[in-house]
């Protein structure tokens, strides 16, 4: 034992002393998106007494609803080291063919399966390009974001299509006081967020993507996985598509344009790590809240949308700088 | 022979030919189509998508990723026209060193974020389409910048010039293109980034500078999309906050990746997109003559980027075969 000799090659290949306990459950993204989640509200009530209405917060959450469902999903696939940019696409395109079959005459019930099955089908596009042709997502779904959308185009044309009133308002049906979208983001949140953190699958997840090829030689079916994703993936985003066609009471192919931007920055702003391998569903649930709460906020202290897209655009890029500058300290 | 060989196995042949069946097939079913005059329409169609496609190229050879230039198109279009509404006696191309000058700064932001913070520059470019759009709105007060205000003399530019009434802004998008073809092929920076984006971890043990590179290149991209926006207001004669520029970047990428630039970065030729940029030219100039409304365009752009990727996948496995193949040979 030459080492224990050598005072200098024993202290060097000692492992860094663990961290306290304090800082290992303080010193992580989420802790931010908490702080920065009571600072909004703090701010927004500040600007505006009438802001503080538990009434008028989950109101204005249904706005986001769809984009922070998908958003969870989102973060998943970040973990596992992918992105995904078509899902916004994807709403729209499956909400359009929902809108035109039931135009057509098709029975609601069939119409809705049409436009789940075409939301699956678009997910399993990308996984198929990204994991059976391996081409990068991040260029495979710039693509089909183009071509999704451009679909949609194609059905719908300039026009929007009704749908049937019966089906319009989901967000202002209430079960237990809480409109029926935030119910559904707050279950999917609770699933998805304990797949994630207490299961084998979810593990398996983080394991992808901190390293591909060291979880498949540990028999991780790490293709599989991911293709499950990428289909889930499509099946939210569809979701979500009928979720919006009935907020709006009808549907154009411009349907949720931008959304990829929203539902990225909530996963960066609930610290899901860009390069994959790190983030939680805790984060995201969080952060969608922060999202809304800032945009609601600006909106009552009459900020111009245009003002609104620029905080959007700033955030973004100072939350992944934030994420990455916490991931780099808590690694050494 | 053996040259002839030569020509026929590189990339831009495949392209050359899909150019001509693409023609011929739709000269076929419309002989109107093979005319000088949608010779005309055609390229007049390609000088933004190819100003931009040169700066989008040099970006994707050197593995990143500009999807900010629809706005910064829009950003520095809209600050140059409003220059020529609110300044109208300041000397009118004095406009384009405004419009470049703008483009190249928003440009250099992305460079920044990207090198500084180690971003991925997909994400960053994300927020900053976003960002400035939204500054265009801003400084716009999200008004239109109308017709009388552009100067008559930079509309022209986009209908006539001296020689053989070719517009000057086709001119300018060729002078663009053999300037950056002397910049890839002939100076050491240009031939750098190949050698940053075929191999990032090589390129700084082999002394380039590659923060240096990677801000030179988005700057580059900015600046270029800061030209195509002045050629904008030349082109249509009107600057709009949320139209100018909407869409552009996926136009781009669609040129740039049917013209043989490889995603993984490392691999792409000028010729190789300018020939991109002229498909794209007949796909867009074919439609209408077909009977095809607008509004599948976007679909076929999409179509298209996804065949590119496909192609260039098939093309990049069968390159590594055939090398290994000879290795054993």
């Amino acid at each position: 034992m030459s080492a224990i000799d050598n005072p200098t090659t024993a202290s060097a290949r000692e492992a860094a002393p663990p961290r306290p306990l304090w800082q290992v459950i303080v010193i992580r993204p989420e802790t931010m998106t908490l702080v920065l989640l009571i600072l909004a509200l703090l701010g927004a009530s500040l600007l505006s007494p009438y802001f503080l209405d538990v009434r008028y917060i989950l109101d204005s959450f249904t706005l986001s609803a769809e984009f922070a469902m998908v958003a969870l999903v989102l973060t998943m696939v970040i973990i596992a080291g992918e992105i995904d940019l078509s899902p916004a696409a994807n709403m729209a395109l499956s909400a359009c063919l929902f809108a035109y079959a039931q135009q057509a005459g098709i029975p609601i019930p069939i119409a809705i399966l049409i436009g789940l099955v075409a939301g699956l089908v678009m997910g399993a596009i990308n996984g198929l390009m990204v994991i059976r042709l391996q081409i990068p997502s991040i260029i495979v779904t710039i693509g089909t974001l183009t071509l999704y959308r451009g679909i949609a185009q194609v059905i719908a044309g300039d026009k929007s299509i009704r749908v049937p009133d019966w089906f319009t308002g989901i967000n202002n049906v209430l079960v237990a006081g809480l409109p029926v979208p935030v119910i559904i983001f707050v279950v999917m949140s609770v699933v998805l967020g304990l797949v994630l953190g207490t299961t084998i699958f979810g593990r398996q997840i983080y394991q992808i993507g901190t390293n591909e090829v060291a979880a498949r030689h540990a028999g991780i079916r790490s293709q599989r996985i991911k293709m499950g994703l990428f289909l889930l993936m499509g099946l939210v985003s569809a979701v979500a598509g009928m979720i919006t066609s009935s907020r709006l009471g009808s549907v154009r192919y411009d349907l949720g344009l931008g959304g990829e931007l929203q539902m990225v920055l909530m996963a960066m702003l609930g610290g899901t790590y860009i390069f994959g391998g790190r983030g939680t569903i805790l984060g995201t649930f969080l952060a969608a809240w922060l999202l809304v709460i800032v945009s609601t906020g600006m909106t009552v202290a009459n900020v111009l949308p245009a003002v609104q897209l620029v905080v959007l655009g700033v955030l973004l890029v100072v939350s992944i700088i934030a994420t990455n500058a916490i991931y780099s300290r808590t690694q050494r | 022979m053996n040259a002839l060989r030569h020509i026929l196995l590189r990339r831009e042949a495949g392209i050359l030919v899909m150019i001509a069946l693409f023609c011929l097939a739709v000269g076929a079913a419309k002989p109107q189509f093979l005319t000088l005059d949608s010779l005309r329409i055609i390229l007049l169609l390609t000088p933004l998508i190819m100003i931009g496609a040169m700066g989008q190229m040099l970006v994707i050879v050197a593995r990143h990723v500009d999807l900010s230039i629809g706005s910064m198109l829009g950003f520095s279009a809209m600050v140059t026209g409003m220059m020529f509404k609110f300044y109208p006696e300041i000397w009118w191309p004095i406009g384009f060193l405004v419009s470049i000058g703008i483009g190249a700064m928003l440009g250099l932001v992305n460079g920044v974020l990207v090198t500084l913070f180690r971003l991925p520059a997909i994400i960053v470019t994300l927020g900053t389409l976003n960002l400035y759009r939204g500054l265009t709105y801003i400084v716009s007060n999200a008004k239109q910048i109308d017709r009388q205000f552009v100067p008559s003399a930079l509309k022209s530019m986009s209908q006539t010039s001296p020689v053989f009434g070719i517009p000057w802004i086709i001119f300018i998008s060729l002078g663009v293109a053999l300037l950056t073809y002397y910049f890839v092929m002939h100076t050491r920076v240009g031939r750098q980034i190949f050698a940053l984006g075929s191999n990032p971890a090589a390129a700084p043990l082999r002394g380039i500078a590659v923060t240096r590179v990677t801000l030179l290149v988005f700057t580059i991209s900015g600046a270029l999309s800061g030209l195509a926006g002045i050629l904008y207001a030349s082109r249509w004669g009107f600057v709009n906050p949320s139209n100018t520029g909407a869409g552009f970047e996926f136009q781009v990428i669609a040129a740039v990746v049917i013209g043989g630039v490889s995603i993984n970065g490392g691999v792409g030729t000028v010729l190789g997109t300018v020939l991109g940029v002229l498909l794209l030219g007949c796909v867009a100039a074919a439609l209408p003559l077909l009977g095809i409304p607008g509004t599948t365009q976007n679909a076929i752009y999409g179509a298209v980027i996804l065949v590119a990727l496909l192609i260039d996948r098939t093309v990049r496995r069968q390159g590594i075969a055939s090398l290994s193949a000879r290795a054993r040979a």
